[in-house]
Order: structure tokens, then C-alpha cells, then sequence
């Protein structure tokens, strides 16, 4: 039996702290992971998450493949990354320890729930022995609770069902790690108040466990230290702890404000895209009008539909979805119609890995129609900036009558950062008026500066016209087939898209201008690149970091900053697609590093990778 | 001011428009004798009376022969992709209740590629007029079976005859609850009208069926019952509360005979015209019923099947934002961005 304490443990400060909770898909590791991560976030840490679930809503209890994890790094200081390695591990069975095990590091701290530890369980996964009591543990402190057994004394008296007070236990675990981080409970005790307002009995259920887990940690000698990381020095401002997808919709409701038209939403199910929909469903007051289609095409043709009539037409999905949207993208762009498309990746091909997330589909965006077919693309880099890059879609499909990619990816999407809010009044403008002058109107009569052709919508007096997926005659936009005109329509859509580039902000270099190895990334890769080379440079090392969050077109100086450089590398979650892009445009030897596990790099193997650059023992581009 | 003219824009007075206003400057490229040049012209013809403004008319098509129909309108046109106009049509109406929508589409366009969006548009009741040319055959592509040719048919791409069975567009729109169902040809120049007028004037989903002939590829699709010299025979024109009877001598009719349908004649075994079966619009039954009878053993129905109403998708989603607004104020995008939990990080001046 655990020692009950005798004098206060002690309070050691740290810098910077990662948990993952881990368990049974069902055991509510997410829910645990996203309420330690807004105590955080309130409290002042900076913070960055990963939640890490199977595509099984509910797979067999203790299995391997139901085990759900969710871990979140919080600190003191600027962080870019949900940290590569957990400093504790809180393991509520069996298969959450062998599945998470290897990615502690040696002297690491395990919390395990020894209830679960049965033989059927240890079984189940292929334990031969117990690990808690036959010394493979050895290298890690273990803090063995029998969290399941403790939990269910502190429901005691209250008129719960076994199972209703075994699916609080993940709330003792928290209120453990609260006490051992010296973390308020009220913030999640409001939580549940307001959660299970109708349901008091199950509310106070869990408030038990959480008060009985933060109590054991301060009543019992377990632990003989705590440990406080103090709030992080962020620019001043109001801030709230958001999400990829939090951000996507968000971003593409200001940029409906900011254009002043309807955002018309199609979207399909589709993981991990569908909590866009979820979301914009919920702003009915801002006038979003959101649209569930019967499947994916359905969703991009009523959204280009939508943006026929002048609304702004937007469409959700992943690599499977935008697979099927490809000829409806084609189709607007040939008809220049503004138009989002945001993919948020996951691993593929066909329907891969639903839940876990990848790069892989870039060159498909790039690539994945018939023809020549450009699309703008961009890509923001963090959660919050899924916010930005919302706008900036936008403006570019207003401004130059074309569809934009936008490319976020599941990391993005589900993993959360705090977020400097900001006021309305500081955003762009972005409104792009309708054609409604009579005279001189052709369809395809284009702006002189970005080649964008006129947006006269369906309502105005005098400029009816006939728009289609077949090819046009330049300017005047009856159906075509003369061979010239088709060859000038085709560079011509090249070019617009092309022009972007002048439009947009330079490709920024972190470290010095050049140098021996630039890292060039894109997407959700920005916080692992960026604290890569950050340690690379305190080492001394000529190494600076680029990442574009324009994809087509690239920033004009692009060429400029990889040239400026003895090497290149970059980073990518698939095979080497901006590799290929920025071999063929600019002719460079640029190094690929290339890891398609289904999760985000760590901040060790991309320096590691860049040393191994450096050092000549690949990728020299002599 | 007709019930109409109040729909499109309120607008008091407007210009009175004819056929000739609703023609647009495009040659005319389908092949001489298609069955499509009538539908074209009496499409154009019903057009003014429904009292929109030429500019709040959009016609969206998708591939096919029929998918060129609104080149040669002059209203907005949007001639889109293979199967998906009234996806795109879906997703207009959504933006712009105040416009008025059709759909034009053929069999391979709107019951192949396109099913799914044909089915999911109807159900919505989306207030669209989709108007499906039904030539039995795939004429753009050079002649290839559709689904609805017949069984056996001997085509490019069953030389053997083909071994599909071939589906009923009237009770897909039917299982689809169609707000709006009904059946033309070609060639009857006064029932296109009546049909797209009919069509022109519904709140929701309407389905239109034009038989259609393809004088290239299946020419004399729909001839044993359409011919102007058997079709009082072999066609049962519908109207709603009238019996269901038909013939040259106007002496034939449908009765039910426990549930099953059966021709008789009037003044033959005692049937008098009491016996015969009155249409009505609103009978999900006798709607089932009319979808399925069909040359030879029966006449085939034409007409307005089935016309009920209900809310549309555009009034529903309105409803629904004005609600929203109205139970929880328009939208604060500042309010909005500093939802949840916020906290505030104070200048220290470093």
C-alpha cells in the first residue's frame, strides 16, 4: 500500500513539460488530453497538440488497434511542436503501454493504471508477464495506481453502474496529473457542470474521480516531487487555445464578412475534414449557408454553383474526396469561377489512413485533372494560421476569378495552439465587386493586371451569358474548337495563375540569407523544421529554414533563396512531392527526406537528417 | 399582375417579354429533324409567361445533346459536366432563392452518371424544373444503350442486345418524392407547353419526362405510341379530377380492379364512366400506379402525375438562418473569434 505523505512534496520548475494520455478508444483519452490542454492554455503556457485516435470509433477493448492517444507539450517558452517524446506516459491498459513504450525515453515517467494490468488483458495483447512486476520497466519511473479500484471507492454511494463509474476513471487520471503539475481543477469542473447539467448524478461522478485522482496525488507519497512551468512570455494580447479546423471555419467566416457575400459550405463526411462542416452548421447567424451533399462531387458542384450566383463557394474534404472532385475542378476552372477547395490530408492512397495524417496529396492537387488545369494553392503552416490562410485563399479566388487549394492535413487540423485573437477591424478587405456595366461586357474580356475575367452574375439586367466546360473563344466566350484559340486559353489560364506570384508575399528565410543548407518545408512540418534549425544554429551550424505557404504559384523569390545556399533539403510527410516541384522549376539537386508514417516528424530526425546533409553524406548539390 | 409576376422580384412593371426575346444569338447545332428543336422552341415559348426578368432565369445543363439547350437560350446559362447540373443547381438556388432554376438533362445524364444527384435533389425538394429528354439512347456518343432502352436492344455496345433492364424515370422521381412529376412528347407541341407551364408554375422539385425522338441513333423511340395516328389510342392523357380516359372514341378507360389496374370499355359489361378511375395529383397510389403502366399492356400516361406541395430546400435553409438570427442576434464576428475560453496575456514592457 502506497505511503500516506508526511510533509508536501517539493515544486520543481520547468521549462517545458509533454504528456500523452493514453487508452481504449473508449476510455476518453482526448477528452483528458483537451482538458489538461485548456487548463494550460488558460493558465498562460504556450501549447501545442496531438491527438492521435484509430479510425475505429469503438475496436475490441484492449486491443492494439483501439488504442487512442493525445498528447500535448506546455511550456514557458515559444513552442512549435506537441514535443517528440513524452516526458510522462499515462498508460490506462496494457495495450496503451506497449503501443506508446517506445517513444518514451529512458527515465521517463509512466503512470499506469495496475487495475488493468489482468492477465486476459496482458494477454490480449501478448504480454508474457506482467511488465509492472517483472523488471522490463526498469529503465522508466513507474508510478503503478490502481486507478480503476480507487476511482470506484470515490463513487461510492452515488447511483452509478459499474460501467457509468469505470468511464470516469480517465478523470482520475487527470486530476493526477493536475496535482502533479499544480494545476487548478476549476476549469474542468465547470466543465462538467455544464456538460452533464441534466445529468447530475453522472457530473458529480466525474467530479469525484477528478477531485479523488488530484487528492491521492497530494495525500499519498507516490510522488516525492511536483512541478510548475510557468506561464509563457507571449505577446501581449487575448488569446484563446484553437484548432486546425477551428481555424479553417473561423477564417472563412471573416473572410465572408470581409467580402460581404454568403459563404455557401458543400461538404461530404469525410475524416478529418468534417468538423469544418460541423462547425460552419453551427454560424447560421452570420448567414453561413452550409449544404451535407450526397457525395463528394455533389458538394464541389453546389459550391461552384453557389459561387455562380455570387456567393462565396467553398468545399471540404480529404484525399479520397478531392479525387473524386477532380472533374468538377476542372470544371471551374475553366469556367473562372472563385472557388475554396480545402483538403485536409490524411494517409493514402484510396481510403489508407483515415485518422493520421500526411503530405501525399500536393502533387494531386497540382496535378489531378485532365490538361493543363492550374489551381492556386496554398498551404498554411500551424493551427492558427489555417485562420490567415482562410482569408488568403479567398482574396486570391475573388481577386483572380480562379479555385484555390487550401491545403491543411490532420495534424493541423486536430492539434491545437494558442491564438493571439484578432480584432475584425485588422484583417484585409477583400471584397470584389460583381460586373453589372452593360457596356463592353464579354465573358471573357480579363483584367489587364491579373488576367482575371469579369464576375457577372445571374440577376443582371443586360449581361445574360452562357458559361460551360467547353472550351471558349478568348473574350467573346462562345464555344470554341478553333485550334489557336485553344492553345491562347491555355496559356492564358497558365498565366493567371502564374501572375499570382507578384500578388503575394515574399518566401521569408529564418537564419542568415545563405548558407550551407537551407530546410525548405510546407504545411503542418513548420514546427518541426522550425525548432530543427533552431538547434542547428545554436550548434553554430550555417543552417536556415524557408516554408512556403503559397504552393502554386511560388513567391517570386523563391529560386532566389534555394540558389542562395549550398544545399537544400526538405522535409515532406510522403514520397517527395515539393521536391519534385522545386527540382523541375528551379533545376536544383534539392535533398528529400521522406517519412510516410502516418504521424508528424520529430524535431531530432529532421536534425539529424540536416547533419547528415551537411556533412556530404547525401545530397551534395556540387 | 399574375400569381408569377409576384414571385420573380416583386417588380410592378415589367416589360412584357415574347418568345423572340428568350432566343439568343447561337446557332442552333443539333441534327435536322431532332426531337430537341421542338422542346428548345416551346420552352422558349412558355418562357414569358411566368413573368421573371430574362436575367433571373438560368438554365444549367449537363452532358449530352440536351446539355446544349442553353446556348440558345437568352437567359443565363451554365452548361456544366456530365451528370452533375443539378448539383450545381442545387448549390445556385441555395445562394439565390430569387432565381428561377431549371434543369436540363437526358436519360444517360440524368438516371446514369447522375443518378445520385437527381434522387438528392428531388428529395430536397429543391425548387428546380428538370426537364429530361428520354430518347432511350446515348445520341452524343454515337449511339450506345442507355438506361432506359429497352431490354434486348441491339446497340453499338450490345450488338448481342443488351442485358440491363431498363428503369422507370417517373418512379425514380416518385421514390425520390418528387414534389412535381410528369410526362410530354416531343412532337405535342400544345401538352409541352401545358407541361412546362405547369412545371414553370411549382414551388419545389418538378420532374418533366419528354419522350424524345433521336431521328439517328433510335429514331422512332417512342413511335408505336406517340404517332399522331394511334397515340388517342395508346396514350393516356392525364387531368387532374377527370377520369382516366382515353381512345379515339374516347370510350376507354382505366379501372382499378382490387389494386391492379385494368383497360376497359366504356359501355361494355355494364362500365359506365363512374367506373373509371379519376386522377388526382395528390395520390401517392395512383402516382405509383401511372409510373409503372406503360406500353404495350397499358397506354402511357401523360401529364402531370403528381403535384403536391411542401417546403423547398432554399425556404427551409432561409428558415433557418432567419431563425438563428432572430433567436441569437446576427452574427459578431468579434464575439465570434473570442468565443470559449479566451485569456489575456498583459504587456511587461519586454
Amino acid at each position: 500500500m502506497t505511503a500516506v505523505r508526511e510533509r508536501p512534496a517539493e515544486t520543481r520548475q520547468l521549462e517545458r513539460v509533454t504528456i500523452r494520455f493514453a487508452g481504449d478508444s473508449g476510455d476518453g483519452m482526448q477528452l483528458t488530453g483537451s482538458q489538461f490542454t485548456r487548463t494550460a492554455a488558460v493558465f498562460g503556457n504556450d501549447i501545442s497538440t496531438y491527438p492521435d485516435f484509430p479510425a475505429e470509433i469503438r475496436a475490441p477493448a484492449g486491443s492494439l488497434p483501439g488504442v487512442s492517444g493525445f498528447q500535448l507539450s506546455f511550456a514557458s517558452t515559444r513552442i512549435h511542436t506537441p514535443g517528440d517524446q513524452p516526458d510522462v506516459l499515462v498508460a490506462m491498459n496494457p495495450a496503451a503501454l506497449k503501443s506508446n513504450l517506445g517513444d518514451l525515453p529512458a527515465g521517463g515517467a509512466l503512470v499506469v493504471n495496475e487495475d488493468a494490468f489482468t492477465p486476459v488483458n496482458l494477454n490480449k495483447v501478448g504480454y508474457a508477464g506482467n511488465p509492472l512486476t517483472d523488471g522490463s520497466l526498469s529503465a522508466y519511473h513507474v508510478f503503478s495506481v490502481p486507478i480503476s479500484t480507487l476511482n470506484a471507492r470515490a463513487s461510492e454511494g452515488l447511483e452509478l453502474t459499474n460501467k457509468q463509474v469505470d468511464l470516469t476513471k480517465n478523470f482520475f487520471a487527470l486530476g493526477l496529473m493536475f496535482w502533479l503539475y499544480d494545476r487548478s481543477m476549476e476549469p474542468t469542473l465547470q466543465w462538467i457542470d455544464e456538460k452533464f447539467s441534466k445529468r447530475p448524478v453522472i457530473a458529480e461522478g466525474n467530479k469525484r474521480a477528478l477531485r479523488a485522482g488530484y487528492n491521492f496525488g497530494e495525500t499519498t507519497e507516490i510522488f516525492h516531487e511536483r512541478y510548475i512551468v510557468p506561464p509563457a512570455r507571449l505577446a501581449p494580447g487575448r488569446y484563446r487555445n484553437i484548432t486546425g479546423n477551428e481555424a479553417t471555419a473561423l477564417g472563412f467566416v471573416a473572410a465572408s464578412q470581409l467580402a460581404d457575400r454568403t459563404l455557401f459550405y458543400g461538404s461530404y463526411p469525410i475524416t478529418p475534414a468534417s468538423d469544418i462542416l460541423h462547425s460552419l452548421a453551427a454560424y447560421k447567424n452570420f448567414g453561413v449557408k452550409t449544404y451535407q451533399a450526397e457525395d463528394e462531387i455533389a458538394a464541389i458542384g453546389a459550391a461552384i454553383g453557389a459561387s455562380y450566383g455570387g456567393a462565396l463557394g467553398i468545399t471540404g474534404t480529404s484525399g479520397p474526396g478531392l479525387a473524386l472532385k477532380s472533374e468538377a475542378l476542372g470544371l471551374a476552372v475553366m469556367v473562372e469561377l472563385p472557388l475554396v477547395v480545402i483538403d485536409v490530408q490524411r494517409g493514402g492512397p484510396s481510403t489508407g489512413l483515415p485518422t493520421k495524417t500526411e503530405q501525399g496529396d500536393l502533387l494531386q492537387v497540382m496535378f489531378g485533372r485532365n490538361s493543363d488545369s492550374p489551381v492556386a494553392v496554398v498551404a498554411p503552416a500551424t493551427p492558427a494560421e489555417c485562420f490567415d490562410m482562410a482569408i488568403e485563399a479567398w482574396r486570391i479566388a475573388l481577386k483572380y476569378m480562379t479555385p484555390v487549394a487550401f491545403m491543411s492535413d490532420a495534424f493541423l487540423a486536430n492539434g491545437a495552439e494558442p491564438w493571439a485573437i484578432p480584432d475584425p477591424g485588422d484583417l484585409p478587405q477583400i471584397a470584389v465587386p460583381n460586373r453589372t456595366e452593360k457596356e463592353g461586357f464579354y465573358p471573357y474580356l480579363r483584367d489587364p493586371v491579373t488576367l482575371a475575367r469579369p464576375w457577372a452574375v445571374p440577376g443582371t439586367p443586360g449581361l445574360e451569358h452562357r458559361i460551360g466546360g467547353l472550351e471558349k473563344s478568348d473574350v467573346i466566350g462562345n464555344v470554341s474548337y478553333d485550334p489557336d484559340n485553344h492553345h491562347r486559353m491555355t496559356v492564358l489560364r497558365q498565366e493567371k495563375i502564374a501572375g499570382i506570384a507578384k500578388d503575394i508575399p515574399p518566401l521569408e528565410v529564418f537564419g542568415a540569407p545563405e548558407g550551407d543548407l537551407l530546410v525548405l518545408g510546407w504545411g503542418s512540418t513548420y514546427g518541426a523544421i522550425r525548432t530543427a534549425v533552431e538547434r542547428l544554429r545554436a550548434r553554430g551550424l550555417a543552417v536556415s529554414h524557408a516554408h512556403l505557404r503559397h504552393l502554386n504559384p511560388f513567391p517570386a523569390n523563391t529560386e532566389a533563396v534555394v540558389r542562395s545556399f549550398r544545399r537544400v533539403l526538405i522535409p515532406e510527410l510522403n514520397l517527395g512531392h515539393l521536391q519534385m516541384l522545386v527540382r523541375a522549376r528551379y533545376l536544383i539537386d534539392a535533398t528529400g527526406y521522406n517519412r510516410v508514417r502516418g504521424k508528424p516528424f520529430r524535431i531530432a530526425e529532421i536534425e539529424a537528417e540536416a547533419e547528415r546533409v551537411l556533412t556530404g553524406s547525401v545530397g551534395s548539390r556540387s | 399582375m399574375t400569381e408569377s409576376t409576384d414571385r420573380a422580384n416583386g417588380a410592378a412593371a415589367l416589360p412584357v417579354l415574347t418568345r423572340k426575346d428568350f432566343v439568343s444569338d447561337q446557332e442552333v447545332r443539333w441534327c435536322p429533324g431532332c426531337g430537341d428543336y421542338s422542346i428548345l422552341a416551346q420552352t422558349q415559348k412558355v418562357m414569358p409567361d411566368f413573368g421573371y426578368p430574362r436575367e433571373n432565369i438560368v438554365f444549367i445543363s449537363g452532358i449530352g445533346c440536351s446539355g446544349r439547350l442553353p446556348y440558345y437560350m437568352n437567359t443565363y446559362g451554365f452548361h456544366s459536366i456530365h451528370g452533375r447540373a443539378p448539383a450545381i443547381a442545387t448549390g445556385l438556388k441555395a445562394a439565390r432563392p430569387d432565381l428561377m432554376v431549371w434543369v436540363i438533362t437526358g436519360d444517360g445524364d440524368a438516371l446514369s452518371i447522375g443518378g445520385n444527384h437527381l434522387i438528392h435533389s428531388l428529395r430536397r425538394n429543391v425548387d428546380l424544373r428538370i426537364v429530361m429528354f428520354n430518347n432511350r439512347i446515348y445520341g452524343l456518343t454515337k449511339g450506345q444503350a442507355s438506361p432506359t432502352s429497352e431490354f434486348g436492344k441491339v446497340t453499338k455496345s450490345s450488338p448481342y442486345g443488351t442485358i440491363d433492364y431498363p428503369v422507370s424515370p417517373l418512379a425514380i422521381a416518385l421514390a425520390a418524392e418528387a414534389s412535381f412529376i410528369a410526362r410530354t412528347v416531343d412532337t405535342h407541341t400544345e401538352h409541352i407547353q401545358a407541361t412546362l407551364e405547369g412545371a414553370g408554375r411549382h414551388r419545389g422539385s418538378a420532374f418533366v419526362e419528354v419522350l424524345q425522338n433521336c431521328n439517328i441513333f433510335n429514331d422512332g423511340a417512342h413511335r408505336e405510341f406517340t404517332d399522331r395516328e394511334v397515340r388517342d389510342d395508346r396514350m393516356l392523357v392525364l387531368e387532374h379530377g377527370r377520369p382516366m380516359v382515353f381512345g379515339k372514341e374516347r370510350n376507354k378507360g382505366i379501372r382499378l380492379h382490387g389494386h391492379q389496374p385494368e383497360v376497359v370499355t366504356i359501355g361494355e359489361n355494364g362500365i359506365t364512366e363512374d367506373d373509371i378511375l379519376v386522377h388526382d395529383e395528390t395520390d401517392p397510389l395512383i402516382a405509383f400506379m401511372l409510373a409503372h403502366i406503360y406500353w404495350p399492356e397499358f397506354p402511357v400516361p401523360v401529364g402531370i402525375i403528381r403535384r403536391i406541395s411542401r417546403p423547398t430546400h432554399d425556404e427551409l435553409l432561409s428558415n433557418q438562418i432567419e431563425q438563428a438570427i432572430a433567436g441569437r442576434g446576427k452574427g459578431d464576428l468579434a464575439k465570434l473569434l473570442a468565443s470559449g475560453e479566451t485569456w489575456t496575456v498583459e504587456g511587461d514592457g519586454s
